[in-house]
């Protein structure tokens, strides 16, 4: 089993026999020239570390991402930026700027035949062959040791001002933040969270340059009428909130649930007794509840959405599958994949499912 | 023609008779066409020096005919080659003797559109233009726009990643990609991501974008919506040197500044457009840049000027702001009208599409020139200045002896080189045919067979638009094998499944 920093050890089947390879030996940037946008790090470089380097540029990783220590009870620091890749991990602003899977151009590793080889490349523009870049985000290290990553940069925005809504119920919430990201506002990012310090908070952040957000947050008051603004800290602390589903529970099962926007509210009603939030317009629900883990994924494939299974006990996490199981034609389709990349299944320790 | 197509089955070819009987028990009607004046049109795409009939066409109108046609050919063991709308400039839809085309224009229809998720859902054939079209008047468009957005399909975007002059800011065809139905080549119907932001399990959505038609058939598509920018302005700008054009590219982007669109011509470009449409650009400049910004118009106008000064800095000699939509759309004309105006230089010219790392482009482009000498052709240069993404024309005449080979052989020159200076071969056009056998300039042996294993994961007996993008045709048995060094497999003591 591959091992970045461990902040995601608690995700998944307990599989204590796997053997783990310690990704950490690969650190260190390889090439950076912030105006070619192009980044190339080695996977075990702490995700503090890249953020803080492209910080100092004016950069960011825009597909926003994080930690998962607040979230399992870890060590904050020690995510790689392997292992978010590996996971796929985007915050609030995959909304407008796209996932992780969206930023990686290129990378090299080691198969699980034990090949070393390199796919995508070191350009921001690139369709020569496969884009396995993107097969490999989100893999759970199921496919290749990632040991250098190539990943696309953009300049930070001058400022971010965040604007709120109060007292709405999820379904207008849904359809206020569809109507702000319909328009010419070019919102960032939009959530909603039931219980903000006790109101019901809808929140859209604006970013950019100063002149062009105040005209783009003169739009939405034209569309949506009074919106407060939240000063600096707290909008950066409502978003640094939803990143990590902070305001939910830690003691129930936490779910991260991806649906098309516009059914959040139908979800979260039909699974009642549960804490949530809304981020992505609706489009991802954090879900802490006790309820039977087949009801949830039933709600979420529904509306053609699935739910990964983010933190549970140990016992849950050995019997509920924590990535949502697929209809029979694609899990063979997928298992040809991952048997093309490690034919002897020596990444599969049964942490996410089966040895098939 | 230099470049080797797999030979053709002679078996496969004595069965033609069946073949069509079997299309035309799935298909009925208009849709099977085995004539020599029917196939006529389906025997090249857009990179014409390549040209073959197909043995017949089949052209689906259901999903379930898709199934029905690529479930026959796997039990009977005939090659398959998608095809959109014959736009690839790489040969990606080059028939094949021995093969069905598997034309999919008659799947022309928009399924859906939800303004609340901002998304569409349309059939493979629907033109990319023809998106937008569905949606402008809600204020909505879909922001990939390939150069040929009237003509080119969705389907075909999707097997190609299609970008075009606005992707440096909104992205390539796989960034505005949500979901796809897909017909394997076995005939199940999979889909593959779905109206959300993120798909489940393995990324095979992110594989499909690209995969050029060689693991499965497209047959639905949704897409991201974006409403449409407040404004759109553009800068037109002269440069007396290419460095200094690059240089000011590059300051731009280290402004903190992500244009909409950021162009640039060399100066035999410029002068081509400027004598075919007249739109006013200068002709004593080196290099011509269109900086185009969008959104409200405060942004607009406060980056324009940003940029002016940026320019300035870098010794532009002109600079030109757009004061209204139809000088914008003057600007670009010319640049739009690149392809068009080399061919009135010259009977035939290749379009060229690689991408380098930025601080590269002086180099890249004083070297292109001794390789136009070298050559004895000529060559003009637009390019994707924002992204890297190079498109020279070389110019040259079909019906000189010779000049096609050297034409190709330029061309590959050109795309070596990109490689070398730390690049890749194909920026948005494909790989097809035409840069197949330069895979080799970029890419392992190891590496590539990386990339075939997963092509062997969806189609092993290699049926799908075989010829495309692998410079050799690995049977797959053969790269499955595990390396047996001294009798010793790797990790023994594992089972084998
Ligand atoms: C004048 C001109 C300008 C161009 N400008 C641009 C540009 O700016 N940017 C850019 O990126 N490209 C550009 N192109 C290239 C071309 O238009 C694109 O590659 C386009 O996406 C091809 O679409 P198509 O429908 O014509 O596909 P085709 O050419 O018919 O096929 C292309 C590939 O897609 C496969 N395919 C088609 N449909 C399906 C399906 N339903 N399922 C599976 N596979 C399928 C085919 O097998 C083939 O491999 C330009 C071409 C021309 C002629």
């Amino acid at each position: 089993m591959l091992r970045g920093g461990g902040s995601k050890d608690a995700i998944g089947a307990p599989s204590p026999d796997a053997t783990r390879i310690d990704m950490r030996g690969f650190t260190g940037v390889v090439d950076y020239d912030p105006p070619e946008l192009v980044l190339t790090v080695r996977a075990g470089t702490p995700l503090v570390d890249v953020q803080a380097l492209v910080a100092g540029e004016g950069q960011m990783l825009a597909f926003d991402p994080f930690d998962h220590a607040a979230l399992l009870g870890g060590t904050p620091g020690q995510a790689t930026i392997g292992g978010v890749i590996a996971a796929g991990v985007s915050g609030p602003s995959r909304l407008s700027r796209g996932a992780a899977r969206d930023h990686l151009l290129g990378f090299e590793g080691v198969s699980g035949r034990s090949e070393r080889f390199i796919a995508g490349a070191k350009v921001v523009k690139n369709v020569t062959g496969y884009d396995l870049p993107k097969l490999v985000t989100g893999s759970w290290g199921r496919l290749v040791a990632m040991t250098e990553l190539t990943l696309k940069v953009l300049p930070a925005p001058r400022e971010q001002r965040t604007l709120v809504l109060r007292g709405l119920d999820p379904a207008a919430a849904v359809v206020a933040l569809a109507r702000a990201l319909g328009s010419a506002a070019e919102v960032s990012a939009a959530a909603h969270l039931p219980n903000w310090n006790g109101d019901a908070l809808t929140a859209i952040r604006l970013d950019g340059f100063p002149s062009s957000i105040d005209a783009r947050a003169e739009t939405l008051v034209r569309l949506l009428g009074g919106l407060d603004t939240l000063d600096g800290p707290d909008g950066a602390a409502l978003w640094e909130a939803v990143r990590h589903a902070s305001p939910l529970p830690s003691d129930k099962p936490l779910w991260r649930i991806i649906v098309p926007a516009k059914e959040a509210a139908t979800v979260v009603r039909t699974l009642g007794d549960a804490d949530w939030l809304f981020d992505w317009a609706g489009g991802l629900i954090w879900l802490a509840s006790a309820t039977d883990s087949q009801a949830i994924r039933a709600a979420a494939s529904k509306v053609g959405g699935h739910a990964t299974l983010i933190r549970a006990d140990a016992a849950m996490r050995a019997t509920v599958p924590t990535l949502h199981p697929q209809a029979a034609p694609l899990a063979a389709l997928e298992t040809r994949v991952r048997r093309a990349f490690d034919p002897n299944g020596v990444f599969e320790t049964g942490r996410f499912g089966g040895h098939s | 023609m230099s470049l080797l197509m797999p030979k053709p089955d002679e078996e496969t070819l004595a069965r033609r008779g069946e073949i069509v009987a079997a299309m035309r028990a799935i298909v009925p009607g208009e849709g099977v066409i085995d004539d020599v004046d029917g196939l006529r049109p389906y025997e090249t795409d857009a990179l014409t020096a390549y040209r073959q009939l197909p043995m017949v066409v089949a052209l689906p109108e259901t999903t379930a005919q898709v199934a029905a046609i690529l479930a026959w050919c796997h039990a009977n063991k005939v090659k398959v080659v998608p095809r959109g709308a014959g736009t690839s400039l790489s040969g990606g839809a080059l028939p094949l003797a021995d093969g069905v085309l598997l034309g999919m224009a008659r799947f022309n229809r928009v399924l859906d559109i939800d303004y609340v998720d901002r998304i569409a859902v349309v059939q493979p054939g629907v033109t990319n233009l023809a998106i937008t079209r569905a949606v402008e008047d809600e204020g909505f468009y879909y922001a990939p726009d390939p150069s040929s957005q009237i003509a080119c399909t969705i389907g075909g975007n999707v097997a190609e990643n299609s970008g075009g002059v606005h992707c440096l800011k909104y992205g390539l065809t796989t960034n505005n990609v949500l979901g796809v139905e897909l017909v394997t080549i076995e005939g199940e119907i999979i889909r593959l991501g779905g109206r959300g932001l993120e798909p489940a399990g393995l990324d095979l959505l992110g594989l499909i974008v690209g995969s050029e038609g060689l693991l499965g058939v497209v047959t639905e598509v949704i897409v991201r919506l974006l409403p449409r920018p407040e404004t759109a302005r553009a800068l037109l700008i002269g440069f007396p040197s290419v460095e200094g054009a690059g240089k000011c590219v590059a300051d731009v982007i280290a402004a903190g500044i992500i244009p909409a669109g950021m162009e640039m011509m060399d100066r035999p470009a410029v002068h081509a457009a400027e004598a075919f449409v007249q739109v006013g650009y200068p002709l004593d400049v080196e290099a011509l840049l269109i900086v185009e910004l969008d959104g409200p118009a405060a942004e607009c106008n406060h980056l324009l000027g940003e940029v002016e000064a940026i320019a300035r800095a870098n010794g532009a000699i002109s600079v030109r702001t757009s004061r209204d939509d139809s000088e914008r759309l003057a600007f670009w004309a010319g640049r739009k009208a690149a392809f068009p105006a080399a061919g009135r230089l010259a009977p035939d010219y290749l379009c060229m599409d690689g991408t380098i790392p930025r601080r590269r482009l002086p180099d890249v482009l004083a070297r292109m020139r001794e390789l136009s000498d070298h050559h004895g052709l000529g060559v003009i240069n637009v390019f994707h200045a924002g992204d890297g993404n190079l498109h020279p024309l070389i110019l040259y005449d079909a019906n000189q002896p010779g000049q096609l080979d050297e034409a190709e052989a330029f061309g590959a020159d050109i795309l070596k080189l990109c490689v070398e200076v730390g690049g890749v071969l194909t920026g948005e056009h494909g790989v097809g045919v035409e840069k197949r056998d330069l895979m080799p300039e970029m890419f392992s042996k190891v590496d590539l067979a990386h990339q075939q294993r997963v092509k062997c994961a969806f189609d092993p007996e290699l049926l799908l638009n075989p010829g495309k993008m692998f410079p050799e045709l690995h049977r797959c048995a053969e790269l499955g094998r595990m390396h047996v060094h001294k009798g010793q497999v790797p990790f023994p003591d594992l089972p084998r499944f």
